[in-house]
C-alpha cells in the first residue's frame, strides 16, 4: 500500500478533521438567509480556524454590484448577526478576495463569469479546488440554477475535487413537485452530490436524541409497543406570521413544521439502532421509518387558525388580520395530526403531532407516555395519585430529560404524587453551542451527509403529507379560530384516543 | 443574595476564619439551597470540579484569568491559596448567577471556594479538599505556581491534572513532570494545546492524496518558538516524530537556554534535520512559525500572521520553474485566556495523541 492510500497518521486525535481546500458560491448571496445565517456562519468557522485551509467565497445574485461593495455588504451582516464580537483582522482576511457575480440565475452568462473566477482560484492555488454551490434562492430557482451549473460544466469534478450543492428548504411544496425537482436535479448530479438542508437536524439538540437513544441502554428496551402507550410531539410558537405572510400563506403549517422538522423528529425518536453512524445507513433507517407510516385518515387530522386575543399582555391580532394576509385565507396556523407507524415495534402506539403559531408558549418538545403499571396497590384518596410515567425531550427552550416517576408523599400515609427527574443539558455542558447553520456547512464541504435529507426520504415524508395538503386545498372550509396566547383549539383533543390528553403546552 | 452591579452577576456569599472543611461543605450546601429558594430558576452547574493550588500573593492574577476563560468554565472552583506561615484555614464561599433571569428560563450557578491556608497543609491537602468537590464529577486540578507536593497529594481524588510545560524553567524537567503525572492522571498541558492550530494546519496540508506521500520524504522541520516555549515546540516535533514512527535522539543546545536546538530524526527513507529556534521578538507565549521540507523539493511553511497563519508553499523540480505560493488560513488568536478555557474544555476529552508526543519529546531532551 503507497502513502497515498493509507490513511493520514496525522489527522488522529483532532477534533477538526482537515477538508480539501474549497470554493463556496453562494446563490442570493444578498438575500436574507445569507445575511442573517450563512454569511454569520463562515464568520465563525474562520474565527476558530475550522474553514479548509484554503477557502473562498463567491456571491451570486441579481442586483449589479463590484466585488468590494458585495464585501462591504457581508462586512456589515456578519457584524450585525454574528454570534461573537468579530476580530477585525479575521473579517478581513476572510472578505480580503471575495468575489461577486451579478445576474439572474437563468443567464448563462452568469456561470460564465462564474467559471472564470473557479478557474482562476484553482489556477491561484495550483489545484482544483472543492467546489461548493449554496442555493440559498427563492425554490423556483433550484432547478434553473443546477441545469446551468450542468450547462455551463461547472458541476463536473477535476481531479481529486468534489462538486456539491447544497440545496436550501422547501425542497418542493407538494409530492409531485419534490418528485420533480429531484429528478430535475439528480438528472445533473449524482445523489452523492446533494445535500438537502433541514436546519433543524444541524441543532444539537436534534443530534442528542441519537445519543440518548443509542448511547443509553436503560431506556432501549423500553422503547416499543410494550412499554409505550403513546407520543406526542409538540412544536408551538407563540409569535404570528411576523412580515412573512407572502410564504406562510402559501405553505401553511402543515408544510412549514410538520412536513420536514416533526417528521425527522418522529424518525429519530422511532428507527432502529443504524449498523453505523454513516449517513446512508441512518438515512436508510430513517426512511424505514416514514415507510411505515400511512398517510392519516381525515379523521386524524386537524386544522385551525389563530384568531385575535392576547399575548405576552398585548393584544395582538388574529391570523387574518395580519398584514399581507389574504381576506378570507383557508391557511392553517396549527396543525394537529395522528400517525401509526405500523412495524413490530411502534404498531398500536398513536403519534400525537402538533404544531402551532401564536400558542401560550414557544417549546419543541417530545413527551413519551409509558403504560401505567399493571395493578396499583395504592391507595388514591388525598392526593393526584399514581401517574404513568413520561420521558419529556424538550429541544427548546431549554433543550433536557425530564423523567416523571411517582413517589412518596412524605407522611404517615402511603399517597403517591408525580415527580420530576430533571436533566438539562445547559447545567452539564456549559458551552455555546455552535450554530446548526455551521455545522452543516462544515458538513456539506466535507461531504458527510448525515444531517442532510436524501432523496428517498424527502419524498417519503412528502408521501405522508400531500394527501392532507390536497386535501385541504381541494376542500376549503371556515377554519376554527383559536385565541392568540392560547393553549390551540379545544377540538383538536377530538384526534386523541381513549383518555389521552395533550400536554400542557 | 447580594447583587453586583458591574458584572451583573447575583452572588450568594458566606466566610468564616478558622474554619473545617464540614462547615464550608455545608455552607455551600445553604448557600444552593438558598439560592434556589429565592429564584427557581437558578440550578447548579453539574460539569467538573477545579482545584487550583495558588500563592495567596498571585491569586488575585489566576481569579482574573480565570474569570476570563469565558465560555468554558468549570462549574466549581475550590482555590487553595496558600499563605506562607499559616496554620489555620480561612474560607470563602459563593455561589454566583445571573442577576437576571427570564421567566420560565433557567440560570446555571457557578460555585467557587476560596480556602486560605499553609504550606504545612499542602502534603495531606486531598483532607481538606475533598469534601469540597461534587461528588462523581471529574476532578481537575491546576497548580500554576509549583507546589508539586500539593498536586501528588490530590493525585487520588482527581482525574485530569492541568499544566502548562511551558511556564517552568526547565524544559526537560517540565516533560518529566508531566510524563510522571501521566502515568496516573490524563495529563492537558497548555503547551500542547499552543501548537494545536499547526498540527490541524501540518495535517491538512498532507491530507491530499497526492501529497500525502511527501510526509515519508520529510527532510526539514524548523520550528521557531517564543524563548519561554520550547516545551510547545519539542511536543510538535515529538508528535510528527510519534505519528511518522521517526526515531529519535537528543537535541543539541545552541546558544544558551534561550538560543537553539538542532538534531537529526531518523525516517524510513532518509534523515529528518530539525531546528528549534527560540523567537526573542514574539511576545506572547507558543510558537512563531513551522517549515516543513521534503525530499522531493516541496517547502512549506508557516507563520503568525494578520487574521491566522500565513502560509507560504514553494516547490523546486529539476528541469521546471520553481513554483510559489502564499495565503492566509483563517483564524483568531486564542489568546492566553482562550488557552486556559481551551484547557478546560479539553480535561472532558481524551486525547490519544498527547501521550505518544509527550514520550518522543522527552527523547529529544534526554
Amino acid at each position: 500500500m503507497s502513502a497515498a492510500d493509507a490513511e493520514n497518521p496525522l489527522v488522529k486525535g483532532l477534533e477538526r478533521l482537515p477538508v480539501h481546500p474549497t470554493v463556496l458560491v453562494i446563490f442570493g448571496a444578498t438575500g436574507d438567509l445569507a445575511k442573517r445565517k450563512l454569511l454569520p456562519a463562515l464568520y465563525n468557522l474562520a474565527h476558530e480556524g475550522a474553514l479548509p485551509e484554503r477557502f473562498h467565497l463567491i456571491g451570486v445574485s441579481r442586483r449589479d454590484k463590484a466585488n468590494e461593495d458585495f464585501a462591504g455588504e457581508a462586512d456589515k451582516a456578519i457584524r450585525s448577526f454574528s454570534r461573537r464580537e468579530p476580530d477585525d483582522k479575521v473579517l478581513s482576511a476572510l472578505l480580503a478576495e471575495v468575489k461577486y457575480v451579478p445576474g439572474t440565475f437563468d443567464d448563462p452568462a452568469v456561470y460564465t463569469a462564474l467559471k472564470t473566477e473557479l478557474d482562476a482560484f484553482d489556477a491561484a492555488a495550483g489545484q482544483p479546488l472543492n467546489r461548493a454551490f449554496y442555493l440559498s434562492t427563492a425554490p423556483e430557482f433550484f432547478p434553473v440554477i443546477v441545469e446551468a451549473l450542468g450547462t455551463a460544466g461547472l458541476t463536473e469534478s477535476a481531479g481529486q475535487s468534489e462538486v456539491r450543492v447544497i440545496i436550501e428548504k422547501p425542497f418542493g411544496t407538494t409530492l409531485a413537485e419534490a418528485q420533480d425537482l429531484n429528478a430535475r436535479v439528480l438528472s445533473v448530479l449524482d445523489e452523492s452530490q446533494v445535500f438537502r438542508i433541514d436546519h433543524y437536524l444541524g441543532k444539537e439538540t436534534v443530534q442528542n436524541m441519537l445519543a440518548f437513544r443509542f448511547a443509553n441502554s436503560m431506556f432501549e428496551p423500553l422503547f416499543n409497543r410494550n412499554y409505550i402507550d403513546n407520543v406526542q410531539i409538540t412544536a408551538a410558537e407563540d409569535i404570528g406570521i411576523g412580515t412573512r405572510a407572502g410564504y406562510y400563506d402559501h405553505a401553511g403549517a402543515l408544510r412549514d413544521l410538520v412536513q420536514n422538522h416533526m417528521l425527522q423528529l418522529l424518525t429519530l425518536l422511532c428507527m432502529e439502532p443504524p449498523v453505523d453512524f454513516s449517513a446512508d445507513e441512518v438515512r436508510s433507517e430513517k426512511v424505514k421509518v416514514l415507510h411505515s407510516i400511512r398517510p392519516p385518515h381525515r379523521d386524524e387530522v386537524f386544522r385551525a387558525q389563530y384568531g385575535p386575543g392576547t399575548a405576552a399582555g398585548e393584544d395582538v391580532a388574529g391570523y387574518l388580520q395580519e398584514d399581507g394576509v389574504p381576506a378570507g385565507s383557508h391557511t392553517e396556523t396549527y396543525a394537529a395530526l395522528r400517525l401509526h407507524v405500523e412495524n413490530w415495534r411502534w404498531a398500536g402506539v398513536p403519534f400525537y403531532l402538533r404544531t402551532g403559531k401564536r400558542l401560550a408558549r414557544k417549546v419543541t418538545e417530545i413527551a413519551v407516555t409509558f403504560k401505567p403499571v399493571p395493578h396499583l396497590a395504592f391507595g388514591e384518596e388525598g392526593s393526584v395519585g399514581v401517574r404513568p410515567n413520561q420521558l419529556i425531550l424538550t429541544m427548546q427552550p431549554n433543550e433536557g430529560v425530564s423523567l416523571s416517576l411517582g413517589a412518596k408523599i412524605p407522611g404517615n400515609r402511603m399517597r403517591i404524587r408525580p415527580v420530576n427527574m430533571e436533566f438539562l443539558y445547559g447545567t452539564a455542558f456549559m458551552s455555546q453551542s455552535p450554530e446548526a447553520y455551521e455545522r452543516l456547512i462544515m458538513d456539506a464541504m466535507r461531504g458527510d451527509a448525515t444531517l442532510f435529507t436524501r432523496n428517498d426520504e424527502v419524498e417519503a415524508q412528502w408521501r405522508i403529507c400531500d394527501p392532507v395538503v390536497r386535501r385541504w386545498e381541494d376542500e376549503p372550509e371556515q377554519l376554527v379560530q383559536y385565541p392568540a396566547g392560547s393553549q390551540g383549539p379545544p377540538e383538536a383533543s377530538e384526534l386523541l384516543l381513549g383518555d389521552h390528553v395533550w400536554r400542557a403546552i | 443574595m447580594e447583587a453586583t452591579a458591574s458584572s451583573r452577576t447575583t452572588d450568594g456569599v458566606w466566610r468564616e476564619r478558622d474554619t473545617t472543611p464540614a462547615a464550608i461543605e455545608e455552607a455551600i450546601r445553604r448557600l444552593l439551597n438558598e439560592a434556589h429558594a429565592e429564584n427557581a430558576s437558578y440550578v447548579p452547574a453539574r460539569v467538573m470540579n477545579l482545584v487550583c493550588i495558588v500563592d495567596k500573593e498571585w491569586s488575585g492574577e489566576i481569579a482574573n484569568r480565570l474569570r476570563r476563560v469565558g465560555r468554558h468554565h468549570p462549574s466549581r472552583t475550590v482555590v487553595c491559596a496558600v499563605e506562607p506561615r499559616r496554620t489555620t484555614l480561612d474560607a470563602v464561599a459563593t455561589v454566583a448567577g445571573p442577576a437576571e433571569t427570564k421567566p420560565g428560563d433557567f440560570a446555571v450557578l457557578r460555585e467557587t471556594v476560596l480556602v486560605t491556608c499553609g504550606p504545612q497543609h499542602l502534603a495531606r491537602l486531598d483532607t481538606i479538599v475533598d469534601p469540597l468537590v461534587v461528588t462523581d464529577l471529574p476532578t481537575m486540578v491546576w497548580s500554576p505556581h509549583g507546589h508539586p507536593e500539593a498536586v501528588d497529594a490530590l493525585r487520588g481524588m482527581s482525574q485530569i491534572v492541568l499544566l502548562d510545560s511551558v511556564s517552568e524553567p526547565d524544559v526537560g524537567e517540565a516533560l518529566r513532570r508531566a510524563a510522571d503525572l501521566a502515568g496516573e492522571l490524563y495529563v492537558v498541558d497548555l503547551a500542547w494545546l499552543r501548537s494545536t492550530p499547526w498540527r490541524e494546519r501540518i495535517a491538512a496540508t498532507f491530507d491530499p492524496a497526492t501529497v500525502r506521500e511527501d510526509l515519508r520524504l520529510l527532510s526539514s522541520v524548523a520550528i521557531r518558538h517564543h524563548p519561554d516555549s520550547a516545551a510547545a515546540a519539542l511536543l510538535l516535533v515529538g508528535w510528527l516524530g510519534s505519528r511518522l514512527g521517526w526515531e529519535l535522539s537528543p537535541l543539541v543546545s545552541r546558544g544558551g537556554a534561550a538560543g537553539s536546538r538542532v538534531g537529526t530524526a531518523h525516517a524510513r527513507r532518509q534523515d529528518v534535520k530539525l531546528t528549534l529556534d527560540a523567537d526573542a521578538t514574539m511576545s506572547v507565549p507558543g510558537l512563531a512559525g513551522v517549515a516543513l521540507e521534503s525530499a522531493s523539493g516541496r517547502a512549506l511553511r508557516f507563520d503568525r500572521g494578520e487574521g491566522g497563519l500565513r502560509a507560504r508553499y514553494r516547490h523546486r523540480q529539476r528541469g521546471h520553474e520553481d513554483v510559489e505560493r502564499e495565503w492566509t488560513i483563517l483564524g483568531a488568536s486564542r489568546g492566553e485566556a482562550g488557552i486556559l478555557g481551551e484547557g478546560i474544555r479539553q480535561a472532558l476529552l481524551r486525547d490519544p495523541t498527547y501521550g505518544p508526543a509527550l514520550e518522543a519529546a522527552l527523547v529529544l531532551v534526554r
